[in-house]
């Protein structure tokens, strides 16, 4: 059932419903409601990288070398992880200068050079166009296996019958008709295709899904899985050399990798590529998702292709059948219909993606960077008196469209089998990786000139068709092969595939040196001696720049000269249409914020809107002829353009700094401002404590007073009641001795003029010390004191006076709060991970939660000042605290109202804690300590 | 998509791809040897590169 009468019907429906997809694409992108901004349509739609050549040729490599073919797929992966610095760069610098094709940004980096356009379309036409034409082949080819159904026989020699026979033609037509309807529907300021780029992400589904089922149905219909396919193959002589391809010899890994390094150009520099990538590219924030979808495409479309190429190879053994046709004649073979007509689908939309989106992308280059040039240059056709060329362009964009194909289609009936067309797919690889040092090193090195990149792409094209393309020709006997075997007039030293003596390599990777060489060399050589113009400095900057400038930073202008509004705007109008033109423009002002466009100034800023509006709809190149036709410019000396980007480069920085300034402003204001709010905090403090401290020395100065008063007055006291004054008197004088001593040392003490004698301190001996020292006031309470220790006695760094002074503060607070004959106090010394602890338990009256911290700060007391009588000074804890901390250690209170205090302090253990003595130190008798007594 | 990170990640990952599919790593695996039924070195080139996007996706997702 596979006549033609069935093919040509599924073929042409399959053709209907791209057409519909792609006019609903339209219809919707006309509405504003876009079904391709979205990434993952975005990443199918860069697969339109795989071509026929993939859906059938992958498999016809995978036959003769093995692994030898993935690099083609690998170098884009690899590519990929670098597009988020490389092609966003690319996308942003094309969507500020309204780029639409490759030639257009390789010369609008160059200061806009219409010779640079030119010279990257002959490349890019002469590059693809075969690789065009093997498309077409694919399609007539698989077209001439399928319907001798079943019959699995090669067409022999092409019919070269009347053209109008052939299948190729037809399609060749279709596929014109279809990309003019949907390529070329308006001129477009930002040429986006949305229906377009629908269709083509359809159409890299189909093709996916085409060859996973025959890959599937290959490996698990026919074989019984990957493992048995491999076991067999490996019985087969020819097949099982290709488990180890490699092997060893340097030149195959050389050529692994330049067909990596090949195929990582090519994604980015094929014209369709950066048509879809680029020029289609919606939002630029796609690229992240794509980044490892497309990979994973391509993952996906080669899991099967080795399977199916040894698969084939042992199927097919002995017969005649050409290995790039067995992912169509395997399912022939095997009766199954339907699956062969849809890889013979797949096969239709792999080709019919890459000639739209290839004959798109030339014609874009062909109209824009070829014809318009020399049509505005030539007086005689009266273009500067036309007023709407809208209708011109389009009918020069359509014509190259349908010249596109029909070149491909008739280097295709000229080809025919020849070799120069069967190896097309890498030599137009190599053809476009020329590009390369012009746009990566174009948008890294604002040094590089448009002399050096014309001396680049020349010498890299002209060893490129010397190496590959003429060669090719002496292969399909076009030319005499003697100037292959033999080198040009017999000269060894220039054979194509040997030049100068280098051999060892296969043809790709050793024009790919060369071309390389010659290419990077005269770019960087020719840059390096050769001076920018004003113009080609501008632009430099703004490519290299464009993440510095672009969005946020003053735009640079860099024009200087009159021109007028009325005049820009019917320019504009000429090649946009009245309507599209009026409708920029009002954009444009509303952008300024003007409220209407008449009020625009025609300034620098208007002419540079116009121009990158124009070069939009004709290129960069042709852009700027015009606008230098309708304005009068003055040249500007590369001195100007350099002051002018200067400053604007000047204002920036100095933006950027004031940003920064401004910055620190605010963080010096907000700590000066707490700094303020601690300063009067203390200054608070510090007032309190005066008012504290004069507080207290007057209470006990008073009854001094008042005593000695009634002393003084009355004389004739008796001797009891003098008595009991005077000592009441003595009392009070030393409690406020005290007081003052404490005061001075808590000063002492906070200023940091203390004089500390650190030593290593016994820590039982303090202890003993300390009760000795406060023995008395235990024994006239009659409190019981105990000590409990653990088995030894740790040593630390401390000013031993100054422990003692804390201990017999915390022991003589502790009986000051317990109740006569029933108080009992405890002195636990412990040694915890490190840290000495210290513990004085009393069974008073016990520190409610509110007063634990209170207590610590100074002259403050526990209860009511106002209505108790004060039970010390109120300064001794604060002191003790401070000593403790300035060992590094902290004294703190634990306590249940009503049941007892315990004061707990913690020193750092002394290292090396080797040294350790035994309890004996508690036992010994040490001098009683000077330090005043605490309260 | 406003990490500074997510560049210099990618180009790790392009230096661990270059690296793994080029010459000293590659003829590691290019023998005649068979893991579960597959020939190491197709093994080897495939599980390489689905670890590549597997990176790839990961600092994509990932760096926000």
């Amino acid at each position: 059932m596979l006549q033609s009468w069935v093919i040509i019907p599924v073929s042409l429906a399959y053709l209907g419903t791209l057409f519909a997809i792609a006019y609903y694409g339209d219809h919707r992108a006309d509405r504003g409601r876009s079904i391709i901004a979205n990434p993952y349509i975005y990443a199918l739609s860069l697969g339109v990288y795989a071509t026929a050549w993939t859906f059938y040729g992958s498999v016809g490599r995978a036959a003769a070398d093995g692994v030898g073919f993935l690099p083609i797929y690998i170098g884009p992966t690899l590519m990929m992880a670098l597009w988020w610095l490389v092609m966003r760069k690319i996308i942003r610098i094309s969507k500020a200068n309204r780029i639409t094709s490759l030639a257009d940004f390789v010369s609008s980096r160059y200061g806009k050079s219409a010779a640079l356009a030119g010279l990257v379309t002959v490349i890019a036409v002469i590059g693809v166009v075969p690789y065009i034409a093997l498309q077409l082949k694919a399609v007539s080819h698989s077209f001439a296996i399928l319907v001798r159904y079943p019959e699995v026989a090669m067409s022999a020699q092409r019919d070269s019958g009347p053209i109008l026979a052939d299948t190729a033609f037809w399609m060749a037509l279709v596929l014109a008709t279809f990309t003019i309807l949907f390529g070329t529907r308006h001129l477009d300021v930002s040429e986006r295709h949305e229906g377009l780029v629908a269709a083509i992400a359809f159409e890299s589904l189909v093709k996916l899904v085409a060859f996973l089922a025959v890959g599937a149905f290959i490996t698990w219909g026919i074989y019984d899985g990957f493992a048995d396919i491999f076991a067999r193959a490996a019985a087969h002589a020819q097949l099982a050399a290709l488990f180890a391809p490699l092997n060893g010899a340097a030149g195959s890994f050389a050529n692994w990798a330049s067909l990596t390094v090949l195929s990582m150009f090519a994604i980015m520099f094929l014209p369709r590529q950066f048509q879809i990538a680029v020029v289609e590219n919606v939002n630029e924030n796609h690229l992240g998702k794509a980044i490892w979808l497309f990979p994973l495409y391509m993952l996906a479309m080669n899991v099967f292709v080795i399977p199916v190429a040894f698969g084939g190879v042992m199927h097919f053994s002995g017969a005649a059948v050409d290995p790039d046709t067995f992912v169509l004649t395997l399912p022939m073979g095997q009766r199954q219909e339907a699956l062969a007509l849809l890889v013979f689908l797949g096969g239709l939309s792999a080709a019919t993606g890459m000639v739209i989106v290839e004959t798109i992308a030339l014609s874009t280059m062909v109209c824009n960077d070829l014809v318009m040039p020399v049509l505005l240059r030539m007086p005689s056709m009266g273009l500067a008196e036309r007023r709407n060329l809208t209708g011109l362009l389009l009918g020069i964009r359509r014509g190259a469209i349908v010249g596109v194909v029909l070149l491909g289609y008739f280097y295709f009936r000229l080809a025919g089998e020849a070799y120069a067309l069967v190896a097309i797919g890498l030599i137009s690889f190599a053809a476009v990786a020329q590009f390369a040092p012009a746009v990566i090193g174009g948008i890294y090195w604002k040094g590089a000139t448009r002399a050096g990149a014309l001396a680049g792409l020349a010498a890299g094209f002209i060893v490129w068709l010397y190496t590959l393309l003429l060669p090719s020709f002496a292969k399909s006997g076009w030319l005499p092969i003697g100037f292959l075997e033999n080198g040009p007039f017999g000269i060894g030293l220039l054979k194509p595939y040997a030049l100068f003596g280098l051999e060892g390599l296969n043809d790709i990777t050793h024009a790919m040196l060369w071309s390389a060489l010659a290419n990077v060399g005269a770019y960087v050589l020719v840059s390096v001696f050769t001076r920018q113009s004003a113009g080609e400095e501008a632009q430099a900057a703004r490519f290299v720049d464009v993440f510095r400038h672009g969005g946020d930073g003053p735009e640079v202008h860099v024009w200087k000269g009159t021109a007028s509004l009325p005049e820009l705007k019917a320019l504009l109008a000429r090649f946009l249409g009245p309507e599209r033109a009026s409708v920029a423009v009002a954009d444009y002002a509303r952008r300024r914020g003007l409220a209407s466009p008449e009020l625009l100034p025609a300034d620098a800023g208007l002419v540079r809107f116009v121009e990158t509006a124009l070069a939009g709809a004709i290129g960069g190149a042709s852009a700027r002829i015009m606008v230098a036709s309708a304005v009068n410019e003055d040249v500007l000396s590369i001195e100007e353009v350099r002051t002018m980007l200067d400053e604007a480069s000047q204002v920036i920085a100095y933006s950027h700094e004031l940003e920064h300034k401004s910055r620190e402003l605010m963080t010096a204001t907000a700590e000066l401002r707490a700094a303020n709010e601690r300063l009067q905090e203390l200054d608070r403090l510090k007032d309190d404590f005066v008012s504290t401290v004069t507080h207290e020395l007057r209470t006990p100065l008073t009854s001094i007073r008042a005593f000695s008063e009634i002393l003084h007055d009355n004389p004739g006291l008796d001797a009891e009641e003098r008595q009991k004054f005077l000592t009441i008197i003595i009392q009070e004088s030393e409690r406020l001795t005290r007081l003052i001593n404490q005061v001075l040392d808590l000063a002492k003490l906070e200023s940091g003029r203390a004089e500390w004698q650190i030593a290593e301190v016994d820590v039982m001996a303090v202890v003993e010390d300390s009760i000795n020292a406060t023995g008395q006031l235990f024994r006239d309470k009659n409190v019981g004191l105990e000590t409990r220790t653990s088995q030894v006695a740790p040593l630390v760094r401390a000013d031993r006076d100054r422990l003692v002074q804390v201990l017999i503060n915390l022991l003589s607070n502790a009986v000051k709060f317990v109740k006569p004959d029933e108080g009992r106090v405890v002195v636990d010394v412990a040694v915890t991970a490190g840290m000495l602890r210290v513990r004085v338990t009393d069974n008073g009256p016990g520190v409610g939660i509110r007063d634990q911290h209170v207590i610590f700060e100074k002259f403050r007391q526990a209860g009511d000042t106002m209505t108790e009588k004060p039970q010390g000074t109120g300064l001794g804890l604060p002191i003790s605290r401070q000593i403790i901390e300035h060992f590094g250690g902290r004294l703190w209170v634990e306590s249940v109202p009503g049941d007892g205090a315990t004061f707990v302090f913690e020193l750092p253990v002394a290292q090396p804690a080797a040294v350790q003595k035994p309890m004996a130190g508690l036992a010994r008798g040490e001098d009683m300590h000077a330090a005043a007594p605490q309260e | 998509m406003r990490s500074t990170m997510k560049g210099p990640r990618l180009v790790a990952v392009f230096l661990l791809g270059v690296l793994l599919f080029n010459y000293p790593l590659l003829a590691l695996f290019n023998r005649e040897v068979s893991v579960h039924g597959i020939p190491l070195l197709y093994a080897y080139v495939f599980l390489a590169w689905a670890l590549l996007i597997a990176l790839l996706a990961l600092v994509i997702e990932r760096s926000r």
